[in-house]
């Protein structure tokens, strides 16, 4: 199969390779997909609990050179954007982008859901720490 | 010397066609090219002679006889026409064949279709190593045996079977065997009579001669087998395989038989070298390789390794000067990894890491190292990338690991 250049651009010179420290509490990590697939994506991202702006993302990935493409561009496209702003991001927007085949659409997927996966537990990690917040309030009240 | 790009390591694949084999081929397809079956003119006469020739050349690399060699257009005829022409022409004898799970598509297939028309397959299991046991074939066997159909050399893996034991038991057994022998034919000895073996499968593409050309071997005597023809008309080959002769493919054909029967020795001797440095070189170079398959019942020219934690696809994306193969699930159309693999146990994440090498006769020592180089280079990059890889190195167990996959 002929690969798209912007595939092999992301594939030889991937952005953002690497892990973030996945306890703090300001990272949010999505690990999807399943060896037995084919397939497994990391994706992190640092934000800042003020604005809700994603300042930092990193992946890894085990998959075809499109899922590796896939992953590489959608880190490059949550920095800057707000979670709200990162959620309204579609797979089919990177099948387009990246010029993928039918068969390669999968790859895709695995990166949005890879986005919705971090997402959500950065934001069950700030819920768990509020309400930790507030067991700690009402400690110091009795 | 520097090495010339790409270089093609996938002989398992197919074989470029030998210059040798090419320069006997060329006048059949100009001055000589007349129709074999022409009784009554010197085209046809030059034809027929030059299809003698390789029958006898193709008869003599596997010890049978010129009358047993039936040519047909490639190996997946020949399986059809084994395993079909067996199955109907025996069918007050027995409906039972017995097969492996790890053959190629032209006989499982073949297989599968049989069963909706009333026969009985077993598959039989392999080993970790590959292999059948024989003592399961032998207790497969019932008085509706009417045909085994193991490979010699698997496609994938290079593993060979006890393809003489089998012969013994399907002779003690008077059951008939066929095998397909299109990865160790021209490559490693093969001898229909000294293996017992009834019918056999070759095909020219593999062995450094044309495509669209094989044979299919037909034992004559001790037993003689019949078979039903799958093709129907002119009565060509015997009346087992009707259609004008391909001259050109078999005269060719035949001259890579002779070729391969002539240099196999030595031909074993440096591929099994340059192999076992194409190993030694990855191993030395990365950890985490996990070879698939028996090493020691093995075609010499034969390499299966996983690159643990680094997808197949990726890998051979870029290693994209070296023409290999990977049996990653992201590599095959059904996005399912190699059945080969899994049927010898290999986890689907080691399976998805798998690439096979195919050494072949114009394969050098420059370009074995240069290929090393590539793999170790690329493999370490992606591993770096690799989420499985980092995990493994955090104490995870990967293939131990729940995935959610709603
Ligand atoms: C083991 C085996 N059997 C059968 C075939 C089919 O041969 P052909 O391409 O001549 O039809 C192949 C090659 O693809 C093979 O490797
Ligand atoms: S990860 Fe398997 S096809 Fe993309």
């Amino acid at each position: 199969m002929a690969y798209s250049d912007k595939v092999l651009d992301h594939y030889k010179n991937p952005r953002n390779v690497g892990s973030l420290a996945k306890d703090d509490p300001n990272v949010g990590t999505g690990l999807v997909g399943a060896p037995e697939c084919g397939d497994v994506m990391k994706l992190q991202m640092k934000i800042n609990p003020e604005t809700e702006v994603i300042e930092d993302a990193k992946f890894k990935t085990f998959g075809c050179g499109s899922a590796i493409a896939s992953s590489s561009l959608a880190t490059e496209w949550i920095k800057g954007k707000t979670l709200e702003e990162a959620l309204t991001i579609k797979n089919t927007e990177i099948v387009k982008e990246l010029n993928l085949p039918p068969v390669k659409i999968h790859c895709s997927v695995l990166a949005e859901d890879a986005i919705k996966a971090a997402i959500a537990d950065y934001k069950g990690k700030q819920s768990v720490s509020t309400a930790e917040g507030a067991t700690v309030a009402s400690a110091t009240a009795d | 010397m520097a090495v010339k790009l790409p270089v093609y390591m996938d002989n398992h694949a197919t074989t470029p066609v030998d210059p040798r084999v090419l320069e006997v081929m060329l006048p059949y397809f100009t001055n000589q090219f007349g129709n074999a079956a022409s009784r009554n003119h010197s085209f046809g006469w030059q034809a027929e002679q030059g299809v003698d020739t390789a029958r006898e050349q193709v008869a003599a690399l596997i010890n049978a006889t010129p009358k047993e060699i039936i040519f047909t257009s490639g190996a997946t005829e020949s399986d059809n026409l084994a395993i079909k022409g067996v199955a109907e022409m025996y069918r007050e004898k027995g409906n039972h064949i017995i097969t492996a799970v790890t053959e190629h598509k032209a006989v499982l297939d073949t297989c599968k279709r049989l069963e909706k028309h009333g026969c009985q397959v077993t598959y039989l299991p392999v080993s970790k190593e590959g292999l059948i046991d024989l003592d399961e074939l032998r207790a497969t066997i019932t008085d509706k045996t009417v045909l085994i159909t193991i490979m010699y050399a698997n496609n994938e893996i290079g593993v060979l079977q006890p393809i003489e034991e089998i012969g013994k038991i399907a002779k003690e057994k008077k059951v008939l065997f066929h095998t397909d022998a299109v990865q160790a034919a021209g490559k490693v000895p093969f001898d229909v009579q000294k293996m017992n073996v009834d019918l056999a499968s070759i095909t020219a593409h593999k062995m450094y001669g044309p495509k669209g050309v094989g044979a299919l071997y037909v034992r004559r005597r001790n037993p003689r087998v019949q078979l039903s023809a799958i093709i129907d008309g002119g009565g060509h080959e015997r009346g087992m395989r009707s259609g004008t002769l391909n001259v050109p493919g078999i005269v060719g054909f035949g001259a890579a038989c002779e070729v391969a029967q002539k240099e196999m020795p030595a031909e074993m001797e440096r591929l099994r070298g340059l192999r076992d440095r194409l190993h030694q070189g990855i191993t030395s170079r990365l950890d985490e390789i996990y070879p698939n398959g028996s090493m020691e019942h093995r075609l010499p020219h034969n390499l299966n390794v996983s690159f643990a934690y680094v997808e197949g696809e990726s890998l051979l994306m870029g290693i994209n000067d070296i023409a290999v193969s990977s049996g990653s699930a992201c590599t095959s159309a059904s996005l399912e990894p190699s059945y080969v693999l899994k049927a010898l146990g290999v986890g689907e994440d080691l399976a998805h890491t798998s690439i096979r090498f195919g050494l072949g006769r114009f394969n050098t020592e420059e370009e074995v190292d240069y290929v090393v180089d590539r793999l170790a280079e690329t493999v370490s990059r992606l591993r770096e990338l690799s989420p499985l890889y980092e995990m493994a190195k955090e104490g995870v167990d990967v293939s131990a690991m729940q995935w959610n996959t709603d």
